[in-house]
């Protein structure tokens, strides 16, 4: 990457203004192609079968049933999947998942898949496989896996991260552990301790759109799918090895997306879907149902979590540990490390320790979720600082300004922080008008702070001026929340031309190179930053053409206010050029006009929030509603300040989903009772209040326009605000998530009886 | 002469190191010497690490310079949602 992305102060004319998306219009009307929107002639009806057992073995598949019936035109299982992996655990997983080999690890895990002319059809053919289950123990809860007498989901799993290599596998997949200092010395100095054990439930993602795809596979070896991803490169990438592909002979396009916030970062039914179109040899198009949803994709942990922290009279906090036990359904992975890195990254402490458990339990295989497990550990960690605050008798917001980590500290995972904004968020609620206002019956206010990683990945992009001198901005980063228009934004301030004469567009995987997904807070932090890079890769060709035009030395050419200026008075008074001047003329002086950018973005930064609530605890009922809520965060520089407020309204309305509603209920059977969004319930608009913005711009140096990625913090610190805001109203300290109504009565009585 | 800090999974493949002094212009010859002392962490090295330099996280930028006296911290690779 030659490309300086050194941070430099500048007065912006685009950048930072509130234009209208592009794709706005095309998603009120309806007009907007998502997953399921895309169709192709001859194309047949895909639909998957699926193990109502949470712990099976597979016995024996006879499919013959299914391949008799009219209309039916393949039938597949893990025999059409062979393992393709070479040894790669992580991809061996994904395959797994998307098609059980031996074993069915949960309610809803796929067992085999039909294509038929109809959906009627296909039903039908799914009713006539029969599988042979030899059903075994399961086990669903998070603690109870840990046990001993837990029934052990793989024998091929054994703990890692522990002396001596155990001989006996485990439920406990991985252990992990962070921190510096004696936790043991600093706790002998506090003068108070606050020790707790906390519960978060399993929650969905709850995106609005169901996974859907359409895939085509050809005989000579080529292959085209159109899909609703988070990232279209990856999701090639995924097929292509799991099917023993040549990666460029397949072709994904993505389609307009209606919610991933991680769950669409992996294949699930996709290679089930080009293995059917492979042996019919026709397109066949895989749309999940919303109870396919909640079974078989995304989820995020349930967690246990236990936290103990210590401090002196004087609010200095001496020890801080935690111990953090996280499910990964069936398949090992790093959220309980997640967990142990994010706990107590807010804070500057001396001596600190935390330790993640990766936990397998016979739930759907665990993914991502907006900045992935620290929203369970900062609840876990900002309720037990809030219940110290009050024991030693401090604000809240001054006990965790006099212990926050600033320019300097030892994180508790392990670098020394350079710059980072958590100080000026707490110091903005601090002065916030919200911390002021009065509270009424009832009522009570918590605030949380919230930290996590945002990093940016691999990016590709291309610019191209039209003849007209308007211009085409080709990314390859899905467009998830507003980033056509901020990508627009950019290209036009570089270039100096409005914004209305730029058009984004999210390329598919033949036409750009290659492009991590939009995960990691990374979309418009990256993308822009290849913007930038392209843009001016296609200013220095527009100086050329204009040098070639005037007959003067390039050097002697500037790009100013969308034009090329002759500098030199000996040039004599040449008006300027505009781009619409040498784009109409390109064709006489070298052709297109256009600029490439490939790059690796890194330095995205750590990211900081704190956030403010005000509830309203029924005692009669256990309901709370959300009076108030505020939410501060450092973006940077807010490129489009809607998408901004967007993304920080985003993650606290769905943090409040799953502070007080969300979870996901199992039956002694281990089969999920409730997968639907009427018995799943996720805030609707009648829930919430406006939810406040306040972006902080303090530059990232680490870029040139100074962006942070936005995307992700906002849902860590809402738990843990809510749940202290809901302990302050109710008068008893809150512990498990969701604070279900039933949840908040039952502590009520507690408190009351105890 | 950079100070490499490594987490304790990481350190199980270098003899159970955590501290470990290295001579490097960048991250690419920082991989390659640690390969090289350390045969246990090349397969991880290639797509599962993480370098912190001086507190900023760098994923992918292998040819990213390490400035003189740097902190540097290695940990398993991010992934977010």
């Amino acid at each position: 990457m030659s490309f300086d992305a050194k941070y430099k102060a500048q007065d912006y004319n685009s950048v930072g203004t509130r234009p209208v998306r592009p794709d706005g219009v095309d998603k009120v009307t309806g007009r907007a192609r998502y997953g399921a929107d895309f169709n192709m002639p001859g194309q047949l009806v895909g639909r998957v079968l699926r193990s109502p057992h949470a712990h099976a073995r597979i016995v024996s598949i006879d499919t013959s049933g299914a391949e008799r019936l009219k209309g039916v035109k393949a039938v597949v299982t893990a025999a059409d999947l062979p393992d393709l992996t070479n040894g790669d655990q992580t991809l061996f997983d994904i395959l797994d998942n998307c098609m059980a080999r031996s074993k069915a690890f949960y309610d809803g895990h796929a067992v085999a898949a039909v294509a038929a002319v109809d959906a009627k059809t296909a039903r039908e053919a799914l009713k006539r496989i029969e599988v042979e289950y030899e059903v075994l123990p399961h086990v669903i809860d998070v603690d109870e896996a840990v046990k001993p007498s837990a029934p052990v989901l793989r024998d091929d799993v054994f703990t890692g991260g522990v002396e001596p290599k155990p001989q006996t596998p485990s439920n406990i997949a991985n252990r992990s552990e962070f921190g510096h200092g004696d936790v043991d010395e600093g706790f002998a100095e506090a003068d108070v301790i606050v020790e707790r054990s906390f519960r978060t439930e399993q929650t969905h993602q709850g995106y609005i759109e169901p996974h859907a795809c359409v895939a085509s596979m050809n005989p000579d070896g080529t292959a085209d799918m159109w899909v609703c991803t988070q990232g279209h490169f990856v999701y090639r990438q995924n097929c292509a090895d799991l099917l023993g592909l040549d990666v460029s002979k397949l072709r994904v396009t993505s389609s307009e997306i209606g919610g991933g916030f991680g769950g669409k970062t992996h294949v699930w039914m996709e290679p089930v879907a080009l293995a059917l179109s492979r042996k019919a040899g026709r397109p066949v198009k895989i749309v999940m149902s919303r109870n396919e949803v909640f079974r078989a994709s995304g989820p995020t942990s349930a967690t246990s979590i236990d936290v103990k922290i210590g401090a002196k009279k004087d609010g200095t906090i001496t020890a801080a540990q935690a111990t953090l036990r996280y499910s990964c359904g069936p398949y090992e992975d790093i959220w309980g490390e997640f967990g142990a890195k994010t706990s107590f990254a807010c804070y500057g402490l001396k001596n600190v320790k935390s330790v993640g458990y990766e936990v397998l339990v016979n739930r759907p295989k665990a993914a991502a979720y907006r900045a992935p497990s620290a929203p369970m550990a900062a609840f876990a960690v900002e309720s037990t600082i809030d219940e110290l605050a009050q024991k030693i008798g401090l604000d809240s917001i001054e006990f965790r300004i006099k212990n926050a980590a600033k320019e300097g500290t030892r994180s508790s995972y392990g670098p020394v922080y350079g710059p980072i904004g958590i100080g000026p968020t707490l110091e903005a609620a601090q002065n916030h008008p919200h911390m002021k206002a009065p509270l009424g019956k009832n009522q009570g206010r918590g605030m949380a702070c919230g930290f996590w990683f945002n990093f940016g990945g691999q990016t590709c992009t291309d610019l191209n001026i039209g003849s007209d001198g308007t211009a085409t901005l080709a990314v390859g980063t899905v467009d998830v929340g507003g980033a056509r228009a901020s990508l627009s934004l950019v290209a036009a301030e570089e270039l100096g031309i409005p914004y209305e004469n730029v058009r984004a567009v999210v390329a598919d995987t033949a036409s750009l190179g290659y492009n991590d997904m939009t995960d990691g807070s990374r979309g418009t932090f990256s993308s822009s930053m290849a913007t930038i890079s392209a843009a001016r890769n296609a200013v220095k060709v527009l100086r050329e053409r204009a040098a070639l035009t005037w007959d003067i030395p390039v050097e002697d050419v500037i790009w100013e206010d969308g034009c090329a200026k002759a500098t030199d008075k000996k040039h004599g008074n040449l008006p300027p050029l505009t781009i619409a001047d040498i784009a109409e003329t390109a064709g006489k002086t070298g052709g297109p006009i256009a600029g490439h950018s490939e790059l690796v973005a890194d330095g995205a930064g750590v990211s900081f929030a704190t956030h403010i609530c005000d509830v309203e605890v029924d005692p009669e009922t256990g309901a709370t509603k959300i009076l108030r809520y505020t939410v501060i965060q450092d973006a940077g520089k807010a490129v489009h300040p809607d998408y901004v407020e967007g993304q920080y309204q985003g993650g606290a309305a769905q943090g409040i989903g799953w502070a007080l509603n969300e979870e996901y209920i199992y039956g002694e059977d281990g089969r999920l009772q409730n997968p639907g969004f009427l018995d799943y319930r996720i805030p609707v608009c009648s829930d919430l209040p406006m939810i406040d913005t306040q972006i902080l711009e303090i530059p990232n140096p680490n870029h040139p326009y100074g962006v942070r990625g936005v995307g992700e913090t906002s849902i860590v610190p809402p738990l843990a605000a809510i749940a202290n805001a809901v302990s302050n109203a109710a008068g008893v300290r809150m512990t498990h998530i969701p604070m279900s109504p039933p949840r908040i009565l039952a502590a009520l009585e507690g408190e009351s009886e105890g | 002469m950079a100070e490499v800090n490594l987490s304790a999974a990481l350190a199980a493949l270098a003899d159970n190191e955590r501290q470990i002094q290295i001579e490097a212009k960048d991250i690419r010859e920082l991989f390659r010497k640690l390969e090289e002392r350390y045969p246990g962490l090349e397969p991880v090295l290639k797509n599962d690490v993480a370098v912190a330099i001086d507190g900023v996280i760098y994923r992918d930028n292998w040819s990213k310079e390490l400035p003189d006296d740097a902190e540097i911290f290695l940990m398993r690779r991010l992934t977010g949602g």
